[in-house]
Parts: C-alpha cells; structure tokens; sequence
C-alpha cells in the first residue's frame, strides 16, 4: 500500500487558489523530488500536507497510510510520523531546544506506543544524532532556533528529523541559504536517514541538492499543478534548458 | 463560575442587629462603613485600644481621599456604603455541601492542576467536617517553626501574643494614610498573616498562608506583616494557585515587609482569583499595596508575581531601599485575558548608598485584556553608586488586546546608573504551527511559547510553585489562540 496517496487536490489562501489538481503517490521508501518555479505551490504543498491551517482544501482527498489525512489536526499528522522541515523554521525564544524536542519526542513516542523517554537516555540518544549532523552541542541548550544563523536553523531541522524519525518527511527548500559545506552536512544528514520504510519529499528550486540527495523521482510544479513526472535525469535536464526552456512556466508568469 | 447561593443576599436580608456590640455570635454586620462599624470589628476581634485608635485614624483619613483615577484601569464605581466589611468566619451552612454543588468550571481547573480531591473541597470553600490531612501537618510544622523562635500565625493571633511586635512594625512600612485603599485596609482589615524570624535564624521551609488552614477566609481586606530581624532569612509563598471559589467583589489587601541588617525576604505570589467571564461579567477588583523596607544594610527583598486572575489587578510590590548595599528585586508575569485588565509594576526608591535594584516584567495579553507595566525608578541624592536595571516584555495575542507601559525615572544622584529595555512581540500562529508540527497540541504550543517567554521569572519561583504557575498560565490563556 501506498503511504502518501494525494487525488486531485485543490487549495486555496484567501481567495486565491494556489493548488488546482495535484495527483502523486508515495511508496514507502521512496524519494521524491518536487522542482518548479518560484510561485508555482511547492511550498503550498508541503504546508498543505502538514495541515497548515493557513491554506483551505477546497477539493480532491489525500490518503496518508489509508486515513483521511485532512480530517487530521497537525499534530496528530505529527504524531503519526509525518515530519515538515521548515523552509523557515521559528524562532521560540526562552524555550531550549532540548526541552522543545524532547517533548516533541515523547507525544511521538506515546503515539507508537513506546515508553517515554528520561532525560538520560534522551540525551544518549540526542548526542548519537548529533555526531550525524556534525552540530554543536551547546546548540542543544540554545532557545528553539534563536539567533541560530541560517545553516544552523537548517541543520537544526534535519537533527530533529533524525530524532523524531518519521514514516514521511518533507523538506522544504532544505538547501536554501546553504554554503556548499553546509548543504554536503545536511544532505549527508538526510542520507543517512533514507530507509526502505522511510519515504521523503525533497522540495527544492535548484537541482543542486539532489546532486546530493538522489531522487527516485523527480515532479515539476507549475501553476499549481505537476506538469511533468520522471526519474532523476528530469532534474538534469531542467538544470540544463531552465523552466522556461522546457515550456514550463507559472501560470502568473506566463499570462 | 456562578456565584455560590446568594451569600450576600441572605446576609443582607437577615434582621437588622444595631445593638450589635454584644452580639458576637452574628456572622456578618450590616453593610456600610462608619466609625461604629469599625469599633464593632474591632470589639469582635477583642482588639486592643491603641489598634482601635489606629483604625479610626486610617477610617478619618480615608474619608478624606479621593479614589485614584490615574491607573489605567475602566470599572464603574464602587459604593463603598454597600460593602459588608467583617463576614468571617463564614458559616458552614452558606458553603456548598460537596463537590456537586460547585461551578463544573472551577472542577475544570482544578482537575487540570492535579489538586486531590479533598483539597479541591477546601479550596471551593466546601463544608467538610472530616480532618484535614494538612492539619496534622500544620501543627508538626507549627512546633518547629516554634522551636527556632519563628513566629507564623494569623494576624489576629500575633496582635494577642505578640501585640510589643505588631506595634512596633504594623504601618511603618505602609502608612495608615499611604493611600486610598490601604488607608481603607487600614480602618478595617479583617485579618491575615504575621511572621516574625528572629536574629540570625534561616527559615527552614517556605512559609505559606496554605500551611495555616485557618487562613482561608481572611477575607476581602488582608493585612501581612513580616519582618525578618537582623541575619535571617524567609521566603514566603502567598495564595493560591488554584482559583479560589470567593463571592467578594473588592480586595484591598496591605502587605508589609520589613528587613533588618543582612536579612532577606523572598516574597512570592501565584495569584488566581476569579477574573469573570467571558464577557467581562463579574470577577474580582485586586487594590493592593504591597511594600518592603530594606532597612538594614546589606538586606534583600525579593518579589516574584504571577498574576494570572482578577478582572482588575492594581498593585505595585515596591522596594525603599534605605540601608546601605541593600538589594530590591521584582520579577513578575502578569496575564490578562478575556475582559481583564491588569496596572502593575513596582518602584524602587534607592535611598541607601551602593542600592541596587532589578525588575523583569512580563506581560502577556490576550482577548481583549489590557496590561500596563507602571514603574518607578527614584535614585535619590543620598544613594551614591545606586543601580537600576529594568527589563520589561509584553507578548500578545491576538488584535484586540492591549500592552502599555510606563516606566518612570528619577535620579538625584549623579553616581548612579539606571538601565531600562522593553519590548513587545506577538505571539505568532507561524510559532505554534511549528510546534504542533513537532506533535505538541496547541495547548501545549502556547503554553511553551509562554514559558520560554516568562522563564526568568520562573526560576525565581521556588519549585513547585513554577510547575504549577507554568499550569496555570496555560489555562488562563486557553482558546486565545487557534
């Protein structure tokens, strides 16, 4: 069975429709990369999956694990396994990142029914993925993201992930504001978390991050729907004539 | 919360007593205030006749006044001549009989905190004839407070043994005629607590009015008095944090705290009284004047606050810093939600030479609550070397609250430094989508953005005081936001 089924979806913010008929299927261990033009609803997705309150589903249905996944509240789409790294993450001032986590990682743990974690074996736990994310640990007692520059916030994100290790995560433009030392670590990161139980959807602009994070499969994204669906050489191919180059344009664009 | 069944009403329907001077045995006196009134109170309480004349003087004085207007604070008027001024003890026959017959609402809470349910009888006021386990607690702990010659008791109890003491401090810190609600404290207090540490003695635990059961319905107009003589230390836990079931409309509590050479006094406060409802309806005026004298040199007074209740809160824990080297400090965390609406702040009036005071407010409002911080800062020309610093934050919710603040500033002393830093921010629906992206429900979500933004005033909260505060706020703003 599928793990992320999406059938014609159709959102909107404010009045302005962003989403207009996206279809894509997920399998288990799978990675798929969304690519498109600024604008075209990657980012709107990835929300749109979190359970952003901000968008409203206006049509179609996505299945996640076969439930209804927009009956759910965001953090029961948490709690089932389903992790959003932030193309911004939050600042949370005052509140350390290890409490935040492990929180987060308790409601998580409470979920699959495994016993909660204590601080010792948290921070066990904590310190064995941070060796993967080559973070410092002085991060861990920093508030949640405050004052973190931006490759710090990214890799923050991706340490959580490894912590809270979920069935699909989606990473939105994971890459950006990354230097190229800071992109091989998070992508290393990332990597290091694929597994055949563990899908992922890797939005991104540029197809320099899955020089680093191969794809299974590549989609573009314009005006609201996918325009094209392939295997990794799609992203080289767009790489090499543009959006434009291929006929893909935003619909806002383009008119 | 629906009021319990019409206390008042029975007492003021019940018959007329006026030969009431003999007639001890009334719960309650007639509504109003006079002279007589204030010698019945004081003849009920079998008070001496210096404490008498010092009611009298505060009543004549009061009448004088003019109620303040300059808090930024909206209430109609109160008629201070429909007030019922002495109701205690309350008789059991008003109370609710058991848990059934009080406010599903305040259970609520009270299940959110994880209060045992014979507390939660207690504390809603409920007639239970059976021991307390806290009783038997109150006395072991009575005895070795005892031992070490520190006196904790009720107001009324400390002016019939230790009358030389009460004497001596009762209106030194907060005069009869400071203001218009202490002055109005000071004709009629009803009681309240005492606690006196003597020289060199380090309290062993912290005091709370919880410990002292008979304290409970001290009523509408409190009086505290804590002095703490030269070397020792206390730290004293006021209130509550659960909501106390309570019919009163005005409190116009008076604390006093006096520190000696090297003492310190620790005074927190979790204070949730009924803040009314949704609507704005009901809840209770808090008019209190709270003041410490750090008299002796190298003394500290501390006050920490969590104020999350109340429909109006007017109160401004303040520090005169006159001995040498002697140390001020106010922390606090102010809520309003809803209809609530909260003036607070403090002052800190360096007197002595190398004075140093901090002051970190948080206020937090949501709904259509409005938060002032008013602050005053006095540097006078005596205090050499003086310094200040002052940190105030305000969070909101939502658009239809308010935060205002106003810090007042006066230095005399060309040695001193006063440092002041205010912000405010909003809550954002970006911060609590990330948590609950993370798995943490919405609750949680803005019960951790709150804590992180109040942490320093929490950790000068003792213990077990912080975890609940941390509860409470969480309530206190549920369904401001999402």
């Amino acid at each position: 069975m599928s793990l992320l089924e999406i059938k014609n979806l159709h959102a909107i913010v404010g009045e302005r429709e962003i989403l207009k008929g996206i279809d894509l299927t997920v399998n288990p261990g799978e990675v798929h990369a969304i690519m498109g033009p600024n604008g075209s609803g990657k980012s709107t997705l990835a929300q749109v999956v979190a359970g952003r309150e901000l968008y409203h589903v206006t049509g179609g249905e996505v299945l996640y694990d076969g439930k209804d996944l927009l009956a759910m509240a965001p953090e029961d789409r948490a709690r089932e396994g389903i992790f959003l790294a932030f193309q911004y993450p939050v600042e949370i001032p005052g509140v350390s990142n290890m409490y935040f986590l492990k929180a987060a990682l308790n409601t998580v743990r409470k979920t699959r029914g495994l016993p909660e974690l204590d601080a010792m074996d948290f921070l066990n736990l904590v310190r064995e993925k941070m060796k993967l994310m080559d973070m410092e640990q002085t991060l861990l007692n920093r508030p949640v993201n405050t004052g973190f520059s931006g490759g710090e916030k990214k890799r923050n994100e991706i340490f959580q992930m490894a912590v809270l290790e979920p069935r699909l995560a989606i990473l939105d433009e994971t890459d950006s504001g990354l230097d190229i030392d800071a992109l091989r670590v998070v992508a290393g990161g990332v990597n290091a978390l694929r597994d055949p139980q563990r899908s992922m959807i890797v939005v991104t602009h540029y197809q320099r991050l899955l020089n680093y994070i191969v794809p299974d499969f590549v989609h573009v994204l314009a005006g609201g729907r996918i325009v094209k669906s392939g295997g990794k050489e799609l992203a080289l191919q767009l790489e090499e004539s543009g959006y434009a180059g291929m006929g893909i344009y935003d619909e806002g664009e383009a008119a | 919360m629906s009021s319990p069944p019409n206390t008042i009403e029975t007492l003021a329907n019940q018959e007329y007593k006026w030969g009431f001077v003999t007639d001890i045995e009334a719960d309650a006196i007639p509504r109003g205030l006079s002279e007589d009134v204030i010698r019945l109170i004081s003849a009920k309480k079998q008070e001496p006749e210096w404490l008498l004349d010092w009611r009298l003087k505060a009543y004549r004085h009061w009448q004088t006044m003019q109620e303040p207007t300059w808090a930024n604070v909206h209430y109609p008027p109160i008629d201070y001549q429909d007030i019922i001024y002495y109701a205690a003890p309350k008789s059991k026959k008003d109370a609710p009989k058991s848990l059934d017959e009080v406010d599903p609402e305040l259970l609520k809470t009270y299940e959110k905190l994880g209060i045992p349910l014979k507390e939660q009888e207690l504390l809603a006021g409920v007639a239970v004839d059976a021991v307390f386990d806290s009783v038997s607690v109150a006395t072991t702990f009575k005895g070795k407070l005892k031992a070490m010659g520190i006196i904790f008791c009720s107001f009324s109890e400390a002016v019939r043994e230790h009358p030389d003491l009460v004497r001596k401090y009762l209106g030194t810190v907060v005069p009869s005629s400071d203001n218009f609600f202490a002055a109005l404290n000071s004709a009629v207090f009803s009681d309240g607590s005492f606690c006196y540490v003597p020289k060199g003695v380090r309290c062993p635990m912290e005091l709370s009015t919880y410990f002292r059961i008979n304290a409970k319905d001290t009523g509408q107009f409190e009086r505290t008095l804590i002095i703490a003589d030269e070397g020792a230390y206390v730290s004293y836990l006021e209130g509550c944090t659960a909501p106390m079931r309570d019919t009163n409309q005005l409190h116009a509590a008076v604390v006093e705290l006096i520190a000696l050479d090297n003492a310190q006094i620790k005074y927190s406060t979790v204070q949730n009284w009924y803040p009314g409802d949704k609507e704005g309806k009901g809840g209770i005026y808090n008019f209190v004047t709270k003041r410490g004298a750090c008299r002796g040199v190298n003394s500290k007074i501390s006050w920490t606050q969590v104020e999350t209740g109340s429909a109006i809160t007017w109160k401004y824990p303040s520090c005169l810093l006159m001995g040498d080297n002697s140390v001020g400090e106010f922390y606090s965390v102010a809520v309003t939600n809803n209809y609530q609406q909260a003036d607070t702040g403090t002052k800190m009036i360096h007197i002595g030479k190398n004075t140093t005071s901090t002051i970190v407010s948080k206020g937090i409002s949501a709904g259509h609550g409005q938060n002032t911080y008013r602050g005053g800062v006095k540097i006078l020309k005596s205090a050499t070397g003086a310094r200040n610093y002052s940190q105030c934050d305000s969070m909101l919710m939502g658009d239809q609250c308010g935060a205002h603040t106003f810090p007042y500033l006066e230095v005399k002393n060309t040695s001193s430094q006063v440092e002041h830093e205010a912000s405010t921010s909003k809550i954002g629906e970006d911060q609590i989508f990330y948590l609950r992206q993370r798995g943490l429900s919405t609750e949680d979500a803005v019960s951790m953005i709150v804590h992180g933004f109040c942490k320093e005033v929490f950790r000068e909260l003792p213990m077990e005081f912080a975890v609940e505060a941390q509860k409470l706020l969480g309530i206190s703003l549920e369904g401001s936001v999402g």
